[in-house]
């Protein structure tokens, strides 16, 4: 045994313990994640890596969700927001197309089987519905499908525009998408406008689990397929075949790739990981409206993408990591422990902490923190945090 | 169908559409001279915009609070207001051309926009912590100064308050002022060519990066003083106002064919145009099932039969492809 490997056994073993002990502490959960991250990274035996990360995600983790609930959540949320990541890496990592309406897919998954699971399709189909719970799985299929196509149909019209001009288009189709899911209570009730559809069908949970165990497993099951999926897709022809479009699009088709495949291939592929998960979130929160699919949420997606490093596989799982947390833990906790400090009546510098604005809240501020990473990043550290293995072969080879 | 009724609006929504292209058209120039110089999407030009407005906004209502926005004559407070907009949104795009595009100057096409998007970001949210740290409100309502709404009966159904007017003017002044720097001047004669190529500009003795400084500004304050407009004639404005106006211009800047100017003057009277009738006319032409809501699907979808059919837009030139 090496001392790495004692040190992230340790690390692990240690900070669930902590969690444990100090079930509220924000900083112990984040000490848990931090040691996952260091098994991930330290140079240990694969068996020794493969063990630990999975005795921490499939035992320890639902064991953490035990004593915290909202844990639990938070895990959940960053499942679903890696696999969103692991798709719009496809789409603006592997294949350079930048989309900036990618929520839009999330979005065409939701409310498929948010119709369709709720009592709301009487309104369209008459009677019979909501549909029972065990279709939910083939709606996961049929989310998947259904965002595919969605994507080949943004793709046809644009296939022929490039880089700034393609953004453009797709934020405005990404809007499009957002104002018919507010507006399309009339002529027909389709979406019943921003009141959103609620109440969504649930699975029957196997084995009697409870549901924030269950949503866990199953999106960690998808994050897994959805990473299996992806090592597949990047050293296969396909992969290699967008590779080469995002680094020189002329030299591509003279080396015979099939551009307009290709193209639409990488937004179908894009598409139906957000459609899966779309379904899935529906499930999960028993209701949805479209506030849930504003531009906001493209963005941080595309701040996952770029904060782990556009192309690669583990930095768009830990992009996905670092900004759910942000957002959900330590902005929220930030919040909750100012408005203690102004009920305690605390002063900095002989600045009382009561006098600040009601509208001051830091929770609120996701836009902020999305903005500095992107600008930063793309200054300093374009490539991320865990660059794509070929890119960094690319980079080191060019400092030579 | 109700033909008098469909005639009868038509000239008030005539109006209202001309006010509406003048501001996309202020706003689509800076857009359209940042693309000419740079080639690259300033997407942060919403939030420069919206800053403009802001900074009206609170000038105004510190005139009100020591009881001089009464007090000075209506024409001098519109004056200083527009001009503090300008500035600061001019001074504004300046600063982030300077610390966000201009280390990327060279990267590959998608890091600055990328960047942009960022700043865009940023801005939007460092207006709210601004704004409610001073007013603790990032709700700001233009305080009114009277004359501006007196209204002209034209005929029964028609009328024109005087801000419309005033917002007319003030545009058509400040286009013809960026006509004339951008013709006539040494400076215009400059910005024509390190848009033509940078290069050869740089060769020809042009200071190339104080160039792409001053084009941001003037942008800039193009896009303050059509923030200061909009919130004299729209009223309501917070830090997320700017970004639908911004897209909208930036659809206009494509229409009339980016990168140039009367392109982008064309393109945001025809889309303000287009909108406006679609804001009124959709509602009445389908019996109500799709309302006013939809005008944004409208222009988006403008934008994207534009690209397909007419990359260049309207008015443009063809651009070479950047590799």
């Amino acid at each position: 045994m090496s001392l790495y490997s004692v040190l992230a056994t340790a690390a692990v073993a240690l900070s669930s313990l902590a969690v444990a002990t100090a079930p509220r502490s924000v900083l112990a959960f984040l000490a848990f994640q931090g040691a996952l991250l260091f098994v991930y990274l330290a140079r240990i035996p694969t068996w020794l890596r493969v063990g630990l990360l999975g005795v921490a995600l499939l035992l320890l983790m639902p064991l953490i969700g035990a004593f915290n609930g909202y844990y639990l959540e938070v895990a959940t949320q960053v499942g679903i927001f890696a696999a969103l990541a692991l798709g719009l890496n496809i789409v603006v990592g592997l294949a350079g197309l930048l989309d900036l309406g990618y929520v839009a897919f999330f979005a065409v998954g939701a409310y498929s089987w948010a119709i369709f699971g709720s009592p709301h399709a009487n309104v369209i189909f008459g009677g019979g519905f909501p549909l029972a719970g065990v279709w939910f799985y083939a709606f996961l299929f049929v989310g998947l499908f259904v965002a595919a196509i969605t994507g080949i149909l943004l793709g046809l019209p644009v296939l022929r525009l490039h880089g700034d001009y393609l953004a453009i288009v797709t934020l405005g189709f990404g809007e499009v998408i957002r104002v018919l899911a507010n507006n399309l209570d009339k002529p027909i009730n389709l979406t019943n406008g921003p009141k959103g559809i609620t109440p969504i069908s649930r699975p029957p949970a196997p084995l009697g689990l409870p549901y924030g165990e269950y949503f866990y497993f199953l999106v960690l099951l998808i994050v897994v397929v959805v990473v299996l999926v992806n090592r597949r897709l990047e050293d296969s022809h396909i992969g290699r075949a967008w590779e080469a479009i995002r680094e020189d699009e002329l030299a591509a088709r003279a080396m015979g790739v099939p551009l307009v495949r290709m193209k639409l291939l990488a937004f179908a592929c894009g598409a139906s990981f957000a459609g899966i998960m779309g379904v899935l979130f529906s499930a999960k929160q028993v209701f949805i409206n479209p506030e849930s699919f504003t531009f906001l949420e493209s963005i941080g997606v595309l701040a996952m993408v770029i904060l782990g490093g556009m192309g690669s596989i583990p930095g768009a799982v830990l992009g996905a990591t670092v900004v759910t947390v942000l957002n959900l833990q330590v902005l929220k906790g930030l919040s909750l422990w100012l408005n203690e400090l102004k009920n305690a009546g605390v002063t900095v510098l002989g600045y009382s902490l009561a006098d600040l604005p009601t509208q001051f809240e830091p929770a609120k501020y996701e836009r902020m923190i999305f903005g500095v990473i992107l600008v930063l990043m793309m200054i300093f550290r374009p490539q991320g945090i865990l660059p794509a293995r070929r890119r960094q072969r690319e980079l080191a080879h060019l400092e030579r | 169908m109700d033909y008098p009724l469909l005639l009868g609006i038509f000239p008030q929504v005539f109006l209202d559409g001309i006010i509406l292209g003048f501001m996309y058209a202020l706003i689509a120039l800076g857009y359209t001279m940042v693309y000419g110089v740079l080639e690259f999407i300033n997407f942060a030009h919403s939030e420069i915009f919206i800053v403009g407005a802001f900074v009206g906004v609170e000038l105004l209502l510190g005139l009100k609070s020591v009881g001089l926005l009464d007090g000075l004559p209506w024409p001098l407070v519109l004056f200083l207001t527009l001009v503090a907009g300008m500035a600061a949104s001019g001074l504004l795009a300046v600063t982030v051309e300077r610390v966000a595009y201009r280390p990327l100057r060279n990267a590959p096409r998608l890091i600055p926009l990328i960047s942009a998007i960022g700043i865009s970001f940023f801005l939007q949210d460092l207006i709210r912590l601004f704004e409610s740290l001073w007013r603790n409100a990032f709700n700001l309502v233009y305080p009114t100064i009277d004359v501006l709404n007196l209204r002209f009966e034209l005929t029964e159904t028609i009328d024109v308050s005087v801000k419309s007017l005033v917002v007319i003017v003030a545009a058509l002044l400040m286009l013809w002022a960026l006509h004339v720097i951008v013709n006539r001047t040494t400076i215009g004669t400059a910005i024509r060519a390190v848009a033509e190529d940078q290069a050869a500009a740089s060769l020809m003795g042009i200071n190339v990066n104080r160039i792409i400084s001053l084009t941001f500004l003037i942008g800039g304050a193009m896009g303050g003083a059509a923030g200061v407009l909009f919130g004299v004639q729209y009223g309501l404005i917070n830090p997320y106002t700017g970004f639908i106006p911004g897209l909208k211009a930036f659809t206009a800047a494509v229409l009339g064919g980016i990168g140039n100017i009367p392109g982008a003057m064309l393109g945001g009277l025809v889309l303000g145009l287009l909108e406006a009738f679609a804001a009124s006319y959709l509602s009445l032409l389908t019996g109500g099932a799709f309302g006013a809501e939809y005008k944004d699907i409208f222009a988006f979808s403008v934008l994207i039969v534009i690209l397909i059919f007419r990359p260049k837009g309207l008015l443009g030139e063809i651009v070479r492809e950047r590799a």
